[in-house]
């Protein structure tokens, strides 16, 4: 018989050697800086302040064992492929750092060498449960550099598939947090009632997800004939589910113990680090673009913003389930109230002919060729426009040189600074906590990376 | 919109869209960020960096000499409901400002971000690496002369059964 | 031994193809989601669309478990090893699914970050195509998988051999960027 393997040091460094990452990953105590060993150990308020002890931990460390590991970025409670480095003692969390990176895709890159028209489709594939936000938050730069009006309709139905687009989102996260907690029933229904709301996508927009449906001047097409009715069935069902889910969850004993005061964080906390969204909100910030800094016919409508008092796991996840409900109620205002007229600008300079007129006249036919190869340009300056994303704000930063591409196209993605809230959040808390938290965070990877 | 007391004097204009834009030196740059957050700015919403090479001419207010690296900051404040701007030049070859860390700890991961992909440096950042990109990368890929690394579209014969 | 002395009910076959017929019906996918396409991937194995039918709703989430990795998304430079590894940890028999034109080609995002074409870094067996894959498109793949399985060989090891750009180090193909910078095994 051959000799068992002993895995010393050297060969744990082979190991790992293909996939390390070096200083990018959690360091071991005395190789890392103290402002950097604060940040890891979730100091946000304290930072600045020179006597900073980061050994001060809120409870009885056993002894000085502790333990590095990793964990993703192939890791089912990830969401994708987030790679976080834990420092544990047994089995609390002392130190963490989010290593990111793994989804990079160039999308700012490539942003500069599509043309405005082809933009939405790039953007689209960042936040891949909420198409149209991103749609949406380029599409406001853009109009806001050429100084165009969208038509009254193009608003309205705008505003409405943000919604359904929040409803889907927020339901592919009671999904997946229900699957981290263990609740495989709740991913079934999660996924279930999705569907519907990707079903109406399908009809209106060709496809499920990544819509490419909110453009520069408008959106892509009326919606199909009929949509009332699928919108009532829509809202009709899962206004009903939410309540399904309440009794599925809310007051479920196991789900409240692994919710209900775990990982808090304060408002303080929140705003030093610049979270938004449901994590900002939990902490009783009632902070919402929607309400705050209007846009679309947001301040038209009648909705409340939900907020929480203690910042816990248990305070964002009701928030989420709240705002399906609230999101109902948008849409089924937009339902009522959807005002005739165009579904985009008439301006000639964004929005092509239609078909019937490119088979009359050579100048449709020119018009529509230059603006499909070349695109329109856009006068030189720089705008930023934000939204409220299902996770916060959405902002989309573009700088114009006044030609047919964007020079510079940058986004603010609300789980990339999300994610900072890591650290804070997991500090102290057990491995099991930990997975909540991740979940609750609710980092979408397309959209932390880009 | 005004700039508040204890600011040092910079030029400003009025972005589109009725932000207030900002154009300190890389000096009152960290200044300028420290007044703005005692005047009831809370939140660092954003900051990222725009490399000029290919748009010298960029129309910038008097005084101000633009240079290659541009560092954007875009500050929320939510007890006034107001926007600002702040546009510092960081310079042509080695783009260097100081960090905002000690300010708003939120914009660590924003600026590891402009330093991994545009290569600006923030002065007093606490773990200043790469965060998108591998760790053995070369080059910082949204710089403009860093080519889009376009892979010319192949058709090859189907692989057969394998 | 005559035939007329056996019991009744019974069957002849080749074990090969009782083998394959097994394998064919217990595909065990490894989670490998990525990105947009994961969110497709994931709703096939709910309710609606059901993969439990295929006998593949068991997502494995250790690779050591699983025979199937679906690659659902785009495989960005430094996803590559890692890929890479947790391929070289599943078991023999292996085999891969491209999801998605990401996957496959690289798609949209034919830039400095994306690997264009998973097939670069693992041998590919079923590509699906469009963005992202309709749950039914990713059903058709398995399914011409199963297809695959049922009339493959079996005892062929996949993993061996190089992804097909590699074979020949001399291709009259070089891209611009380094692809899949760090491949291979630790020595
Ligand atoms: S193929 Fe499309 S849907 Fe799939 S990962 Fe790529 S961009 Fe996303």
């Amino acid at each position: 018989m051959s000799e068992p393997t002993v895995r010393t040091a050297e060969r744990l460094e082979a190991l790992t050697a293909e996939t390390s990452e070096g200083p990018q990953e959690l360091q071991r105590r005395e190789a890392t800086p103290a402002s950097e060993l604060g940040r890891e150990v979730g100091s946000v308020v304290r930072i600045g302040d020179a006597p900073f002890n980061p050994d001060d931990v809120d409870y009885e460390r056993a002894d000085d064992e502790t333990m590095i590991i990793n964990m993703g970025p192939s890791h089912p409670s990830t969401h994708g492929v987030l790679r976080i480095m834990l420092e544990l003692d047994g089995e609390i969390v002392l130190r963490a750092k989010p290593v990111i990176g793994y989804l990079h895709t160039g999308m700012e890159k490539t942003g500069e060498m599509l043309s405005y028209v082809q933009g939405a489709t790039n953007v689209t594939r960042m936040d891949y449960l909420s198409p149209v936000i991103n749609e949406l938050s380029y599409s406001m730069a853009v109009e806001a550099l050429l100084g165009i009006e969208v038509p009254e309709r193009a608003v309205w139905i705008r505003m409405m598939m943000s919604e359904l687009n929040r409803i889907s989102s927020h339901l592919v996260w009671m999904a997946t947090n229900g699957m981290d907690l263990g609740s495989t029933s709740m991913m079934i229904y999660g996924f279930r009632e999705r569907e519907l709301i990707l079903a109406f996508f399908e009809k209106t927009a060709g496809l499920r997800l990544n819509l490419n449906y909110v453009r520069p001047g408008g959106v892509a097409a009326d919606l199909p004939d009929g949509w009332e009715d699928d919108v009532e069935v829509i809202c009709d069902t899962i206004y009903e589910r939410t309540f399904e889910y309440d009794e599925l969850l809310t007051g479920q004993p196991i789900f409240r113990q692994r919710m209900v005061g775990v990982a808090p964080i304060s408002a303080e906390e929140a705003l030093a680090l610049g979270v938004t969204g449901p994590l900002l909100r939990s902490t009783g910030v009632p902070w919402d673009l929607r309400r705050t800094m209007p846009y679309l016919a947001y301040d038209q409508v009648d909705f409340d913003v939900i907020v929480g008092t203690y910042g816990d796991n248990f305070d964002r996840y009701a928030i989420r389930l709240n705002e399906i409900r609230e999101s109902v109620r948008i849409i089924r205002q937009c339902l009522e109230r959807m005002p005739a007229g165009d579904y985009r600008s008439q301006d000639p300079k964004v929005t092509p002919p239609p078909r019937a007129r490119i088979g009359e006249s050579m100048e449709a036919l020119i018009h529509h060729f230059k603006l499909f190869t070349e695109g329109f340009h856009v006068p030189a300056g720089e705008v930023y426009s934000a939204v409220e994303s299902p996770r916060g704000e959405h902002g989309c930063y573009i700088v114009s040189d006044g030609g047919p591409k964007p020079y510079r196209m940058h986004v603010r993605a609300p789980s990339f600074v999300n994610l900072q809230a890591i650290p804070l959040l997991m500090r102290g808390a057990s491995m099991a906590d930990a997975i909540t938290v991740i979940s609750t965070v609710d980092p979408i990877m397309g959209e932390v990376d880009r | 919109m005004e700039l508040p007391a204890d600011a040092p004097a910079v030029i400003t204009a009025d972005a589109l869209r009725a932000d207030l834009g900002c154009f300190p030196t890389r000096e009152q740059y960290h200044d300028l960020v420290a007044a703005f957050k005692a005047d009831g700015f809370e939140v660092c919403a954003d900051l990222c960096a725009v490399d000029y090479l290919e748009h010298a001419e960029r129309a910038v207010p008097e005084g101000v000499t633009p240079t290659r690296f541009e560092v954007v900051v875009n500050l929320l404040s939510m007890s006034r409901r107001e926007r600002v701007r702040i546009r510092v030049q960081a310079g042509d070859v080695e783009p260097e400002v100081d960090s905002l860390f000690d300010l708003y700890p939120g914009s660590e991961a924003m600026e590891r971000e402009a330093f991994d992909l545009l290569g600006v440096i923030f002065r007093g950042h606490p773990d200043l690496t790469r965060i998108l990109m591998p760790e053995d990368w070369e080059g910082h890929p949204l710089r403009k002369d860093y080519g889009t690394g376009r892979v010319p579209v192949q058709f090859k014969e189907a692989p057969g059964p394998r | 031994m005559a035939l007329e002395d056996l019991q009744h009910n019974f069957l002849t076959g080749r074990l090969e193809d009782l083998v394959r017929w097994a394998r064919r019906a217990s595909v065990w996918p490894a989670t490998f989601g990525l990105a947009c396409c994961a969110i497709e991937m994931m709703a096939s194995g709910a309710a609606d669309f059901d993969l439990a039918r295929f006998g593949m709703e068991v997502f494995r989430n250790s690779p050591r478990q699983a025979d199937l990795m679906i690659v659902a998304g785009r495989v960005s430079q430094k996803m590559a090893p890692v890929l890479r590894q947790v391929y070289d940890q599943m078991m023999e028999p292996k085999w891969v699914l491209s999801m998605g034109v990401c996957a496959s080609t690289g798609g949209l995002f034919n830039n400095y970050a994306i690997v264009q074409g998973v097939d670069q870094i693992v041998p590919v067996d079923v590509y699906a195509p469009g963005c992202p894959p309709s749950p039914e498109t990713l059903m058709h793949a398995i399914l011409t998988l199963h297809e695959q399985i049922r009339t493959g060989e079996i005892m062929k090891r996949r993993a061996t051999g190089n992804p097909v750009h590699l074979d020949h180090a001399e291709s009259p193909w070089t891209p611009e960027v380094p692809v899949a910078v760090r491949l291979g095994t630790p020595k």
